[in-house]
This record gives structure tokens, C-alpha cells and sequence, in this order.
């Protein structure tokens, strides 16, 4: 087993390591920086740190000003508050305008456990995949995290980065060639594809060393990029597999499931099942809200069962 | 400020008054009363105030303007296409299918929009990030945003208002275009703001008023404005709703009504100006 790297730690990290390269780069905060940690490039760099205090909708917007003044903005705070009470300057400036600002929502699915439903963000992906220009990114590991961080920066126009708060094992090394759009095959097989993002990665490969036990040999795909979306690896897994499981710690209805079911159905039809959440969670140990709440290692598993008994 | 180029933007307000009238006749949509009640503000920074070149419309160092009160767009694109951003026969095209004249303005559509708006309550927020850009980059550039004073209601104004005076932003110049009416009522009948002026001093801002159909008295208040260091500061000026056009003087429903072909030879008349003129 790897190393157990919180994303917030690896996300605090990257983004002190891009502002020492890219003196555009600002970073604009409501009151969440020692959660987030964007504290640690606020204290490398005061003059472009921005502490709005808790104000997400003032921030976002304020941050499409930095972007039209030629910086690169990155923004910080819970997903669950960046995409609902900022939605508005989210969607008329920075989608509209194509602006160049990074929306970072941390502590995402159900991530922030103890805090409840009221903290977690399970709708994000719904809004910000529906709006044009928004490029949608969700990493799984700390490598791909920083991976990630530098690519949005390099990256012409908006970004959702999808970040998570808890520790989650690192299966990249740094090697890793990181690309905005392009999907990883992290393991090949013949009889199924689970297509995963954010932590159901790790949690989709243990679901396939549990499926190999009983003689099923499942393709595992990382796709941190949500838009533009991976087609052309999408339909290659329907085509070798001819069946597939999308895992998500997000709604069923908006996410990733409906993204690649949007592509599959398009391009090659195969039966589909889907790992997300249909109801509002609660506090607790996140590894037992996981459980409960069907987004586990169990329920991949179960579900990619079903997928290959609905082959004909 | 002399008194030949007052004249000179006085004249050229009330000719947008009768081009705005003409144009919203011609194609029966748009909102006259908030276009109107600031000819004078947005005319003056246009003519007078800001620095900026229609052959560089991106330059780095220009002035900004931030119409926040997206709806008055009208009386923007009159000042553009009168300062060559774009052909002066472009403005007949504003709100039809394919044109770069969109209700709200559009920064990615439009040559000389700076920041898209419509959705109130926005550009306040958005001139204070191209505010503290310019300040990062030591450019010199003023930004310039003009809310409307219904506008104010939207909470998200409040909470720029105070991150402009945590962040010292004194290259933000805000007009407050006072007219006390908006869609449904005056502002007295649907929310009542107080005293406005008290409510950004005790935020922090340096708060000066005029009229805002006084072309020397806006000029004078952005003179004083730019004294001003590490508060920004916010211009109150009084203005009418529909100013020009008596009828339409102070009526909300003129906020974003149709004008019929009787109500325009009315309000031309009222202005010297003709149908076909």
C-alpha cells in the first residue's frame, strides 16, 4: 500500500510550489485557508494572498476582475459553498467571459464527514460540467494533485479543480504524465470497465484485486478530467469490455456517470451501472459514511457484477 | 473643467437621449429609464474622465468602466460606437439575433466592454479584482463602476464594500446612480435603503455626492476622488429616472418598457429631436 497523503495537504503544497514560479498567479480566499490550505502560500507570498472573510459570491467575482487585469487567480473554499453561493459570478463572468480563473473546491463529496450534509458538496460537478468553457478536473492522489495544479495554471480559461479534505493513498509516481482531457488506464481487462474519479479510484482498485479473486479481470480508468471529456478512451473500454461502472463520490444525476453515459450512448451502447449518491448524507468516520452510503470498494464490485450479467 | 467642453458633453448627452428613444422605438425592447437617468455620468467619463484609445481597445493601462447596472447598456453602446469602438450603424442590430450588441454587455462580443454584467450586484466585486490587478502589475489605471441604486439591494454589494477598504483599493471610483426607482416601485416601496451615503462611510468609504446630471459637478467629484489615498471612494449622484423625457420622469414602468410610436414623437419633441432626423 502507498503513502497516505491528505489532497489538501498536496493541494497547500502545490500551490506554494506554483506561486514561487508564476508571480501572476493570486490566490483569493473566504475564510477557509486552514482548511484549504492556501495559508501556506499567504505566508510566502502576503501581497497576492486576498482573505475575502466569508463572502464566496464577492470573492468569485472578484477574482473574474483579477482575471480580466491579466493575473491568474486561484479560488478557495468548500466545494459545497464555491458552487452554490458563488454560482452566480461562476456562471455570467468567469464561464461567460471564458475568463481565466481557477475555482478550487476543496473538501468535496462527503469528504468533510463530520460536519454533515450542510458541508458536503455532492451536486458540484452537475453545475459546473453544464457551463460552456467551464473545464472540469476531480484528482484522486497527491501526486495528481499537484499535477493538476500546474496544468490548470498553464491551462487558457476556467477550471473547476475538485479537491477532496481526507487522506487518500498515492498511486502515481512522478512520472505521471499529467494531461487536462485525457483519462489513465490504471489496470487492462477483458470482462468490465470501471471508469472512476477522486478517491473511488483507490477505492475501484481494490474493488478489481477483489474481482480478479473470483476470476473477473476489470480495465480501471482515472478520469480526473470531466470536460472535455476522454471519447476516444470511453469508447475504446466499451468496445474491449462491453460493459462498464462509473464510480463518483457525487450525485448520480450531473456527474460523471451522466457524462460518460452521454458518450457511451452516443457512440457505442453497452449496459452501464453507477456508483454514486441519491440522498442527502450525515456526520460521521468517513470510511463508514462511505459504506453506508454505497461508495465503496462492496458496492464497485456488486455493481460491476450486474453490468456483466446484463451483457447479452 | 471649461465651459465649452461642458456644453460641448451637455449637447452630446441630449443627443443620445434622442438616438436612445429613436433606437428602443425601432426595436421595441430594451430599458430606457436607467439609460436615461445616467447619460450624463457614463457621457462624462467617455468624453472627459477616462483614459483609454479606440484603436487599443485592450491596452493594459487603460481606464476601466464597469456598467454594473448591466440594463443602461443602451446609453454605453451610444458613447462606444460615438468613440469609434465600433460603426455607429452597428447600434441599430442591439438586441437582434447575431449582433455583438447584447442586452447586457458582453465583454467577449462587444469592442470597449471591459467586464460582462447584467446579473446585479456583480460589478462592484469584479472592478475591485481589476482594481487590485492593476495595483499587483503598478499600473496607474482607474477603475470605474456605475451601480444602479436598486441594485444596492443585492447582498453581495456589502460585501465588496467592505473588502475594498480592507484591500485599500483607491483606484476604484464608484458611481451610485441615485434615481430611487427600480423594476417594481420606488426604492422607498420595495426596500428602502436608508441613508446611503452614511451606510459606505461607516464601511470605510470616502463618500461624496453630486448631480448627476451636472457634467462639471461629476468631473470635479472624480478630481477629488483621485486625491484620495487608500479608501475608495464612492460617488452618490442624485439623478431622475427617465431623465429628459417628462413622462417618463420617475415611472418605474418605464424601467423596461416598450416605447410606442406616439410616447417617441412625444419624448423627441420633448428633446428637439425628429423621427426621421
Amino acid at each position: 500500500m502507498g503513502e497516505m497523503i491528505a489532497i489538501r495537504d498536496a493541494y497547500g503544497d502545490a500551490l506554494q510550489k506554483l506561486g514561487a514560479v508564476n508571480s501572476d498567479v493570486v490566490v483569493l480566499e473566504a475564510d477557509a485557508g486552514s482548511s484549504s490550505k492556501s495559508i501556506l502560500f499567504s505566508k510566502k507570498y502576503p501581497e497576492r494572498y486576498f482573505n475575502v472573510g466569508i463572502a464566496e459570491l464577492n470573492m468569485t467575482a472578484m477574482a473574474a476582475g483579477f482575471a480580466l487585469g491579466k493575473m491568474i487567480p486561484f479560488v478557495n473554499t468548500f466545494a459545497a459553498f464555491m458552487t452554490t453561493r458563488a454560482s452566480d459570478p461562476i456562471g455570467s463572468l468567469i464561464a461567460y467571459d471564458n475568463l481565466n480563473v481557477k475555482l478550487c473546491g476543496t473538501y468535496s463529496g462527503l469528504s468533510d464527514s463530520y460536519d454533515g450534509a450542510s458541508h458536503n458538496s455532492i451536486s458540484d460537478l452537475a453545475y459546473v460540467t453544464s457551463l460552456p468553457n467551464m473545464t472540469v478536473i476531480s484528482v484522486c492522489d497527491a501526486v495528481e494533485t499537484e499535477k493538476a495544479v500546474f496544468a490548470a495554471a498553464r491551462w487558457e480559461g476556467p477550471v473547476y479543480l475538485r479537491l477532496s479534505r481526507a487522506p487518500a493513498e498515492v498511486i502515481f509516481d512522478w512520472d505521471y504524465q499529467f494531461v487536462i482531457g485525457k483519462g489513465v488506464k490504471l489496470l487492462k481487462g477483458e470482462d468490465a470497465t470501471i471508469i472512476a474519479t477522486g478517491y473511488m479510484v483507490q477505492k475501484s482498485m481494490i474493488a478489481a484485486e477483489m474481482l480478479k479473486k473470483q476470476g473477473i479481470y476489470t480495465t480501471v480508468v482515472d478520469l480526473h478530467t470531466f470536460k472535455p471529456i476522454d471519447r476516444d478512451l470511453i469508447v475504446a473500454c466499451a468496445k474491449e469490455t462491453g460493459c462498464m461502472v462509473v464510480a463518483e463520490e457525487h450525485s448520480v444525476h450531473g456527474g460523471l456517470g451522466s457524462t460518460v453515459a452521454k458518450v457511451v450512448t452516443e457512440e457505442y451502447p453497452v449496459p452501464m451501472e453507477f456508483v454514486g449518491i441519491n440522498q442527502f448524507a450525515e456526520s460521521g468516520d468517513y470510511e463508514a459514511l462511505l459504506h453506508k452510503y454505497h461508495l465503496d470498494a462492496d458496492e464497485i464490485t456488486r455493481a460491476v457484477r450486474k453490468a456483466i450479467s446484463r451483457k447479452r | 473643467m471649461i465651459k465649452e467642453k461642458v456644453l460641448q458633453i451637455n449637447g452630446l448627452c441630449n443627443q443620445f437621449r434622442i438616438d436612445l428613444i429613436k433606437l428602443l422605438h425601432s426595436i421595441q425592447t430594451g430599458h430606457p429609464g436607467g439609460s436615461l437617468s445616467s447619460a450624463e455620468i457614463i457621457t462624462a467619463l467617455y468624453s472627459e474622465i477616462m483614459y483609454y484609445n479606440h484603436y487599443d481597445p485592450n491596452n493594459p493601462d487603460r481606464d476601466r468602466f464597469v456598467l454594473s447596472k448591466g440594463h443602461a447598456a443602451p446609453m454605453l453602446y451610444l458613447n462606444l460606437a460615438h468613440n469609434h469602438f465600433f460603426p455607429k450603424e452597428d447600434l441599430k442590430t442591439l438586441r437582434q439575433l447575431g449582433s455583438h450588441l447584447q442586452g447586457h454587455p458582453c465583454a467577449h462580443k462587444t469592442p470597449g466592454i471591459d467586464v460582462s454584467t447584467g446579473p446585479l450586484g456583480l460589478g462592484l466585486s469584479a472592478g475591485l479584482g481589476i482594481a487590485l490587478a492593476g495595483r499587483l502589475q503598478r499600473r496607474s489605471y482607474y477603475t470605474y463602476v456605475l451601480l444602479g441604486d436598486g441594485e444596492i439591494q443585492e447582498g453581495g454589494i456589502w460585501e465588496a464594500a467592505m473588502s475594498a477598504v480592507k484591500f485599500q483599493a483607491d483606484h476604484l471610483i464608484v458611481f451610485l446612480d441615485h434615481n430611487g426607482v427600480q423594476l417594481d416601485g420606488t426604492n422607498e416601496e420595495i426596500m428602502p435603503m436608508g441613508d446611503i451615503c452614511w451606510k459606505f462611510s461607516s464601511f470605510g468609504w470616502n463618500v461624496l455626492t453630486c448631480n448627476g446630471h451636472d457634467v462639471e459637478e461629476i468631473v470635479n467629484a472624480v478630481e477629488k476622488a483621485k486625491k484620495t489615498k487608500n479608501i475608495p471612494t464612492i460617488i452618490v449622484a442624485e439623478t431622475v429616472k427617465g431623465k429628459g423625457v417628462s413622462f417618463m420622469d420617475g415611472k418605474n414602468i418605464w424601467h423596461g418598457k416598450a416605447i410606442s410610436a406616439v410616447d417617441c414623437e412625444l419624448a423627441l419633441k420633448e428633446l428637439g429631436g425628429a423621427l426621421n432626423g
